[in-house]
């Protein structure tokens, strides 16, 4: 599943932009990943005051929520490649576990400095270069070791648009950007199993019910050997992993990119992966 | 002196032509004819400060037709699919009643005016050739038993004798959607009898009375200025031409009106997000229902664009509205 997703990402976001969100009406700031939506919401972001509680933000009822949820489950798992539907399955089921993530990040000092600060983890705010120039074996080092190999871009994250609390979009939206992150965490690759055992460690330590879905339905795409796999040493690591570490989104990782990822997985709770997935 | 002599014409000038379109600009839905309210106002608009709607929401008038040549640009491709999951493919059922409604004979020119996807054309082309296949089922029939004559004088006309070609135009604002058309023509082997023609409803690329049927099947309600669409129509169509227009329209029955105005803003959004990935067009395309003019209203513009003989057909309880008129 992931390979093509990968090279309809590349396709599609082709320029790194320099230019923060607002300014740019590129498609590589594209609200999702499919170019052809890009330009209608991009745009009318941009020159319509929005009248939601956020940009992109769109009011819906209750009734649109159950049917974006059940059409958006249902699309996704028609057709894979479809992660907006998946991000709005995300956004229409996670109201609950949004709540209590903002409370958990509430309760902890840099989850509360990150609700604070709201920072954005995008390719206009990362500084690439800097992080060449670290050290072997840092995070940050590692983190752009993973971008180039898997060639996924962060820009590619979908806006989130359907949850109707400013702050709890902005802990969805957080989510979504740590995702990235949490594979250079637990040296996952992006391809099937990677994005399943991590779905997986998500799944156990956020709650979100999209990650549950996923980590239950993802499986099902399996190959045999690789499900075995999963079944028998990934799956339980990262669940096990998932339980006991702190919440992937109390981690102010953008304070984080000197430091060696041993020790922020030590710091984290995280063990290092059982076996090496290519 | 002569400057403002000139300023002076120009102004004058600007306000019998601005006083024509402002109803078309007219923000509440079931736009009115007075005009003597909006004089004073022309005068101040001359700047070209004028807003129409979009969907519920005011813009300019200059970027309402941007605006729309996005929202179709962006559903081109998922455009036919979309129609048949909103109105459950009931849509087939209101084009093929406008076809019937139109019966056109054999050698009819025909122009499908924001055709975009061309399923008016395609059925237009389909109904002349099974008129054409019965008029000469109809003819061998007649002439079972020929005489010498009847076969010499067949022979004679057979060769001097050019079919009268039907023949279709699409003319879309839009070249996405044209090119979804173009592709949809090729996969059917159509080859001959239609054409396609990026142009402006507003302003069409056609000379005077060319037409014998001029069409415009849910495209009329995005136009910005519709009394210049009529014109137009009015322009293109030959003396004896007929206009019909499919247009969604105002639902009288308070049941059927909840009904539909639920279903409209609850689930057709929806249905665009998951189906084209895409909730604001189709947004907007539910919102623009809503500010176009009822039926009485929309006969009023015909009729005032020159048209006569002007009637409408409600389909659907009212949803779809069938409007005709005749160019004399």
């Amino acid at each position: 599943m992931w390979p093509p997703a990968v090279n309809l990402l590349r396709r599609l976001n082709p320029r790194l932009c320099a230019f923060p969100k607002g300014a740019c009406l590129k498609a590589a700031h594209s609200s999702s990943s499919s170019s052809v939506i890009s330009r209608s919401s991009s745009s009318s972001s941009l020159s319509q005051p929005h009248d939601g509680l956020y940009p992109e933000h769109i009011p819906t009822t209750l009734l649109q929520k159950a049917l974006l949820a059940v059409g958006s489950g249902a699309a996704a798992l028609h057709d894979p490649y479809r992660h907006d539907m998946v991000a709005v399955l995300g956004e229409t089921t996670g109201h609950m576990t949004l709540i209590q993530l903002r409370d958990n990040m509430r309760n902890d000092p840099e989850g509360y400095s990150i609700l604070m600060k709201r920072p954005r983890i995008r390719l206009s705010t990362l500084d690439l270069d800097k992080m060449a120039a670290m050290p072997e074996g840092s995070f940050g080092k590692e983190y752009l070791r993973f971008l180039n190999e898997n060639r996924v871009t962060p820009d590619s994250r979908a806006e989130v648009r359907f949850v109707d609390d400013e702050e709890l979009a902005f802990v969805m939206q957080r989510y979504r950007e740590v995702h990235d992150l949490l594979h250079t965490l637990l040296g996952m690759p992006t391809n099937m199993l990677g994005e399943v055992a991590v779905k997986w460690f998500e799944a156990a330590n956020t709650g979100l019910p999209m990650c549950v879905l996923g980590a239950v339905l993802g499986p099902l795409r399996l190959k045999p050997v690789r499900l075995q796999t999963l079944l028998t040493t990934l799956g339980p690591w990262a669940v096990k992993n998932g339980q006991k570490s702190r919440c992937v989104l109390n981690i102010f990782y953008e304070n984080r990119w000197e430091q060696y990822i041993e020790d922020l997985r030590e710091e984290l709770g995280i063990e290092p992966p059982p076996l090496s997935v290519s | 002196m002569a400057a403002s002599v000139g300023l002076c014409t120009r102004r004058i000038f600007r306000v019998f032509y601005t006083n024509v379109y402002l109803s078309a600009s007219a923000v509440w839905p079931g736009s009115v004819h007075g005009r003597a309210p909006h004089t004073t106002r022309s005068l101040s608009q001359e700047a070209g400060d004028r807003s129409t709607h979009f969907g519920f929401e005011t813009v300019q008038e200059e970027e309402k037709a941007k605006r729309v040549y996005q929202v179709f640009e962006n559903v081109a491709q998922k455009y036919d699919v979309m129609n048949d999951a909103m109105s459950l493919g009931v849509h087939r059922l209101w084009k093929d009643i406008l076809l019937h409604a139109m019966n056109p004979q054999p050698g009819a020119r025909l122009l499908d005016v924001a055709g975009g996807t061309g399923d008016i054309a395609f059925r237009f082309l389909e109904y002349i050739k099974s008129q054409e296949d019965k008029m000469r089922k109809r003819e061998a029939r007649s002439m079972q038993t020929p005489s010498w004559q009847d076969i010499s004088t067949n022979y004679l006309n057979e060769q001097g004798e050019e079919p009268k070609e039907s023949t279709a135009v699409v003319c879309d604002i839009n070249k996405e959607m044209l090119k979804v058309g173009k592709q949809k023509a090729d996969s059917m082997g159509i080859v001959s009898g239609l054409s396609w023609v990026a142009g402006d409803a507003e302003e069409l690329p056609f000379g005077d009375d060319e037409f014998d049927i001029y069409t415009i099947a849910f495209g009329i309600r995005n136009v910005t200025h519709i009394e210049q669409a009529l014109q137009e129509a009015h322009r293109v169509l030959k003396p004896g031409g007929r206009f019909m227009c499919l247009e969604f329209s105002k639902v009288s029955n308070p049941l059927l009106s909840t009904i539909y105005d639920t279903y409209s803003f609850q689930v057709i959004p929806v249905l665009g997000e998951v189906i084209a990935g895409d909730w604001k067009s189709y947004q907007y395309l539910v919102e623009s229902i809503r500010k176009f003019p009822d039926q009485e209203d929309f006969k009023g513009m015909i009729e005032d664009a020159g048209f006569y003989c002007v009637s409408f057909h409600n389909l659907t309880g009212g949803i779809v509205a069938l409007h005709s008129g005749f160019k004399l």
